[in-house]
């Protein structure tokens, strides 16, 4: 339709949340009153959540944003000729110089916002499935050794060298190999790899067969968490027009190379998020961890060789192939190599999400990009990391995104949530629920996390209630020092970090609670 | 569309997605979007399809949390308890909500109309905090925006 005006409302969690499928159905019917002939388009979101619902309107080839949009405001738009890309209290102008975005270093998430997720024609017009196809002119060693050069580790939170990882399972024998793509996002404060699959999905599929072939597996398994009902829903419908325009299947485009994904389901276990337990629920079992070693390279999935990655790491690899290892590496600083996308959450005025560099400080993610909170309040502890981060106060925000920067103070950069809370948060109450939330997820197997997890709930009960404070704060530490040493699995291992972080740096919410008796 | 389990439609359900045991967690999953919950005739139907033993099958239903053994409220309200959530309100949104509705978290209304549960984390987390009532996700909930949501579910039902 040649005058057809192309309109972009979100179809992305967020978006939808606060309204965004009503907003497009009263687009779409005040269009056909007043005559206009629309196509409406339903993309991936940009990331500016404190924006959302945020609608784009192409004008002479420009995309105009309106934010944040209300049912109510959709007649009015009208009136104000929106659809011209007329003057509103709301409008943005254009949607690339909004700063919260231009001063991003988009890689990962170059596509999310602009395309139709489900798309392959629009996927295909903005580089997609270019990674692949250098891929499949390159020898698996040479694909192997750009992803090292590049220097990206996981992005789930571990932060082990993917390029070291695939050449395991490379070099691994085995008739069958796998590659397990972790989307088990359950760190509160993270929601990257959901936006991912929501805003650009082939790329996921692109990144997958890309591992496939640098090592050899033919098979795909993706596991997504059971809360992302609208993204198992967007993924599906990407999955499926891969699979029907032969991006999928056997003898993709005429390579030769052979790929199958499969997406299974989630069933509420944060633990799951675990490599090994995401392995035996990939398998039909209770999501129980596994000893290490073997090693999932080695003995992952029905104890072949399988590659675990997190979303974002995968997404990452299509570009790393077709600008280069070295290219991807000149972001970031010393180790930490490429971006992240952090993801700013909790008590925060514009919170979303931001692919940045490695290197930049909390403070200039936090107040540069955020805005501060959203209370308006002092800020006075940050979470970084999801709920086995530590807690960080304020004098540390100068701190730069960096994996050994943040190892050296006892934090972790993890899936890169950064959670914000004001001056009204209660440190003890949070320590408590980091044990809570571990007694509650705790796969059982070992003793510290399932049993220490109770007692460290009791014990934090007993210091606040001024029981034997002193012994009892001795008791805490101990019990901590148990519960890292004694668990296989970072459930058990790291939940002391928000714990311990909570009494370092706020001692006065553990030694003079509200209303205690002394 | 809910359905109350029958065998004819579970048998089905299975054979779709695959008799095999590595598909059990799946079927689980599905037989709780289809039947609401997993009865303890459906826990032995599964397991001689899938030749498991019924301790097999309840070994994983106990586990997870999704594997509800019981029928929830025709309304399913999770509330995200998560860090996040919590340094927007969350807690008193949620003490607001089981004022509103007279009962606690993991409880279903007398009339059998609503089912209150906690959630840990929704990835809605830049718009906390978050709910998600049956499966669909809200932002920014306040107890304004509680009441608007409650009020289109008794509408509904």
């Amino acid at each position: 339709m040649a005058n057809s005006i192309n309109v972009f409302v979100p179809r992305e969690t967020s978006a939808v949340s606060l309204g965004a499928n009503e907003i497009g159905d009263r687009i779409l019917s005040l269009a056909v009153n007043n005559k206009t002939d629309i196509t409406l388009i339903r993309n991936g979101s940009w990331g500016m959540c404190w924006l959302e619902p945020l609608i784009e309107v192409e004008v002479n080839g420009e995309r105009i944003a309106y934010g944040p949009i209300c049912i109510e405001d959709v007649a009015d738009l009208f009136k104000a000729d929106f659809l011209k890309g007329g003057d509103h209290k709301l409008k943005l102008g254009k949607v690339s110089d909004i700063p919260y975005l231009k001063n991003q270093d988009r890689w990962t998430f170059k596509r999310c916002g602009l395309i139709d997720p489900v798309s392959i024609h629009d996927y295909c017009s903005n580089g997609g499935f270019d990674g692949f196809t250098v891929a499949t002119k390159m020898s698996t060693a040479k694909i192997i050794e750009e992803i090292k050069k590049s220097g990206l580790r996981g992005r789930g939170g571990a932060g082990f060298p993917t390029g070291i990882k695939w050449q395991t399972v490379a070099n691994a024998s085995g008739d069958q190999k796998y590659i397990a793509c972790n989307a088990d996002e359950g760190d509160s404060g993270t929601f990257s790899d959901r936006m991912l699959m929501e805003g650009d999905p082939f790329c996921l599929i692109e990144g997958m067969m890309i591992a496939g072939l640098a090592v050899g597996a033919n098979r795909g398994y993706i596991y997504l968490r059971s809360e992302y009902p609208l993204t198992r829903e967007i993924f599906s419908e990407a999955l499926n027009s891969a699979k029907d325009a032969g991006w999928l299947g056997k003898n993709i485009q005429g390579t030769g190379f052979e790929f199958e994904i499969d997406l299974h389901i989630g069933a509420g276990s944060y633990v799951c998020g675990e490599e090994t337990a995401m392995l035996e629920s990939l398998e039909g079992k209770a999501g129980i961890i596994r000893y290490r070693p073997p090693l999932p390279a080695i003995e992952g999935l029905f104890g072949k060789p399988t590659v675990v990655n997190n979303v974002i790491t995968l997404a990452s690899v299509p570009d790393i192939l077709i600008k280069g290892g070295d290219n991807y590496a000149t972001f970031g600083i010393d180790r930490s190599r490429g971006t992240l996308a952090f993801q700013l959450a909790g008590n925060i005025k514009r919170g979303g999400l931001v692919e940045k560099a490695f290197g930049i400080t909390l403070r200039e993610l936090i107040e540069d990009f955020g805005g501060g909170t959203a209370t308006g309040r002092d800020i006075r502890a940050v979470q970084i990391g999801g709920p086995l981060g530590a807690y960080f106060p304020e004098n540390l925000l100068d701190t730069p995104l960096d994996y050994e920067a943040f190892a050296e103070l006892e934090g972790i950069i993890g899936h890169g949530g950064v959670v914000v809370f004001d001056d009204s948060v209660d440190m003890a109450a949070q320590a408590r629920f980091a044990m809570e939330f571990c007694a509650i997820e705790s796969c059982g197997k070992c003793t510290p996390c399932r049993i220490g997890s109770v007692r460290g709930i009791e014990v934090i009960d007993r210091i606040v209630a001024n029981k034997n404070r002193d012994e009892n704060l001795k008791l805490l530490e101990e019990l901590c020092d148990t519960m890292v040493d004694g668990s296989l699995c970072a459930m058990g291992g790291m939940t002391p970090f928000p714990v311990r972080s909570a009494i370092k740096h706020f001692p006065e919410d553990f030694i003079h609670p509200p209303g205690a008796k002394n | 569309m809910k359905v109350t389990y029958n065998k004819v439609a579970a048998d089905k359900l299975i054979h779709e997605i695959g008799a095999t045991p590595e598909m059990l967690v799946q079927i689980l999953n599905a037989f709780v979007e289809k039947f609401s919950y997993i009865s303890k005739e459906a826990i032995r139907h599964i397991a001689h399809e899938l030749n498991l033993s019924r301790a097999d099958v309840h070994g994983v239903v106990s586990y997870y949390h999704d594997h509800r053994t019981e029928p929830p409220g025709k309304s399913l309200i999770k509330i995200c308890q998560a860090e996040s959530c919590q340094a927007m309100g969350s807690i008193s949104l949620t003490t607001y909500a089981q004022d509103l509705l007279g009962i606690q978290l993991n409880e279903t209304s007398a009339d059998g109309e609503i089912t209150l549960e906690p959630v840990y984390c929704l990835g809605n987390c830049a718009c906390s905090p978050a709910i998600m009532i049956d499966k669909r996700i809200y932002g920014r909930v306040n107890s304004e925006r509680f009441d608007t949501l409650i009020a289109s579910i008794q509408k509904k039902n």
